[in-house]
């Protein structure tokens, strides 16, 4: 690694002025776990990298019924597991948050930096998506929210422009009769790469027999995560059965284009995202009825 | 190119000044600055726990840590866990229980087991597993590392 000069803004405007003098040779560091690493590898090179921990409103980790939830994007993964009116509230973000890598870089990784990092494997992203959630974003222009499905647009790639930083990822309060789930599938027990992971979130009726709304989103199987918005919306309108559950997952699967590498085929991980699917809203409409 | 950056922190209790560069990691700073070289390089690039520290109560890999960030904050290491009556309870389990051959990922276990023990001492095996599956052993398959853990939990309790 060439020298780098390092910063430690102590608010947003102060860190996009640093950013914007440096565009694309300047990086912001949240929990490190992805930046260091390309770093130390040089698949990414900077002159300049930006501490975003020393800034209030990217520390933020907030939960209020009329507010949502703001996570700050320097807020590393332990904190919002160990909250537990969030842990209750967002029970899809958890699942996500606590399989991230091990206990060391949960220590340290953000929802933020997942997001941004933009691997098409990013754990928290289909949760994230399947959420509502949208992207806070600062720059040198002034400030703009892009919803998470939009936010990432190639493998590694994101919409922010140089000198624009992510300082929140906020969501809705989640209605009466809703419920999350991601599941992601590796070989090993933990410490690894999905091969492929779905994120679900549904909304039922008060009855917990129909389903209102559904969003689903998935990881691994195409250069960025993707949105499978056909899918979740198969289901609106629909009772909750094995068919409807069935008919969303081969939507999904429709909306995944994988590819064949080292950690899985095409035909395996589209078979993934059928099972993953009705798994993750089984479990949704578990969470949903109060189970 | 400015020059190196100078840092002050708790390291280990005691009060710790260093001139550091931006692009060190943590890891490095322990070991070729500070001549700490209980911390183990491993993998260095967040895989295998080797390198585990304490910083500001949580567990980290201090490869993925720049020595610049632990400005003003406390990082405790394996050399912080003996004391002059002896060696830690965990370091005395891992002795007792032959939790170790080559030795090199033994530092980062038992620092990672004191993260979880000092909270939760009573941790099952189930629990324990899980806290540790950020590190890595290639020579003792675990088992006798997880009864070290849970005896030394035993201790602590």
């Amino acid at each position: 690694m060439d020298w780098i000069d390092f910063a430690t803004p102590k608010t947003v405007s102060e860190a996009v002025e640093l950013l914007a003098s440096k565009g694309d040779r300047a990086r912001l560091l949240a929990g490190g776990t992805d930046l260091l690493v390309q770093l130390r590898g040089g698949r990414r090179s900077v002159d300049l990298v930006v501490d975003a921990k020393q800034i209030p409103e990217l520390n933020e980790l907030s939960y209020s019924a009329q507010n949502g939830l703001v996570i700050g994007a320097a807020v590393p993964c332990y904190r919002i597991y160990a909250d537990n009116a969030i842990a209750t509230a967002y029970p899809g973000l958890m699942d996500a948050a606590t399989l991230i890598g091990g206990i060391q870089i949960q220590g340290r990784a953000t929802l933020g930096g997942n997001l941004c990092n933009a691997a098409p494997s990013g754990d928290s992203i289909p949760p994230i998506i399947a959420l509502g959630g949208v992207a806070h974003i600062a720059g040198s222009n002034g400030s703009r929210q892009v919803a998470a499905e939009d936010f990432c647009t190639g493998p590694g790639r994101n919409v922010l422009q140089d000198g624009e930083m992510l300082v929140s990822i906020n969501f809705p309060t989640p209605v009466a009769h809703s419920g999350a789930s991601y599941l992601r599938f590796i070989p090993r027990n933990e410490m690894d790469i999905a091969v492929a992971g779905v994120g679900t979130s549904v909304v039922l009726d008060a009855s917990g027999q129909n389903f209102v709304s559904a969003r689903i989103s998935l990881a691994s199987v195409a250069p960025t995560p993707v949105f499978a918005k056909d899918a979740g919306e198969s289901l609106a309108g629909k009772p909750v059965s094995e068919a409807t559950i069935q008919e969303a997952s081969e939507k999904a699967i429709a909306a995944a284009t994988p590819i064949s590498d080292m950690r899985g085929t095409i035909r395996q991980r589209n078979h993934l995202v059928g099972v993953l699917t009705r798994r993750t809203l089984n479990i949704a409409v578990e969470r949903a009825r109060g189970g | 190119m400015p020059g190196p950056t100078h840092v002050q922190a708790t390291i280990n209790g005691e009060d710790v000044n260093f001139l550091c560069e931006p692009r060190q990691s943590l890891l490095e700073v322990l070991r070729d600055v500070l001549g700490m070289t209980g911390t183990k390089e491993g993998c260095n690039d967040g895989n295998c726990g080797a390198c585990t520290v304490i910083f500001d109560g949580r567990i980290v890999d201090s490869c993925l840590v720049l020595g610049v960030e632990i400005q003003g904050r406390e990082v405790t290491t394996i050399e912080g866990l003996a004391t002059a009556d002896g060696l830690h309870p965990i370091q005395q389990a891992f002795l007792e229980n032959a939790a170790l051959q080559c030795g090199i990922c033994t530092p980062g276990f038992i620092v990672a087991s004191k993260g979880l023990l000092d909270g939760e001492p009573g941790a099952d095996e189930g629990r324990i597993r899980h806290w540790l599956a950020g590190n890595l052993c290639r020579c003792t398959g675990y088992d006798k590392i997880v009864r070290a853990v849970l005896d030394a939990g035993e201790k602590m309790k």
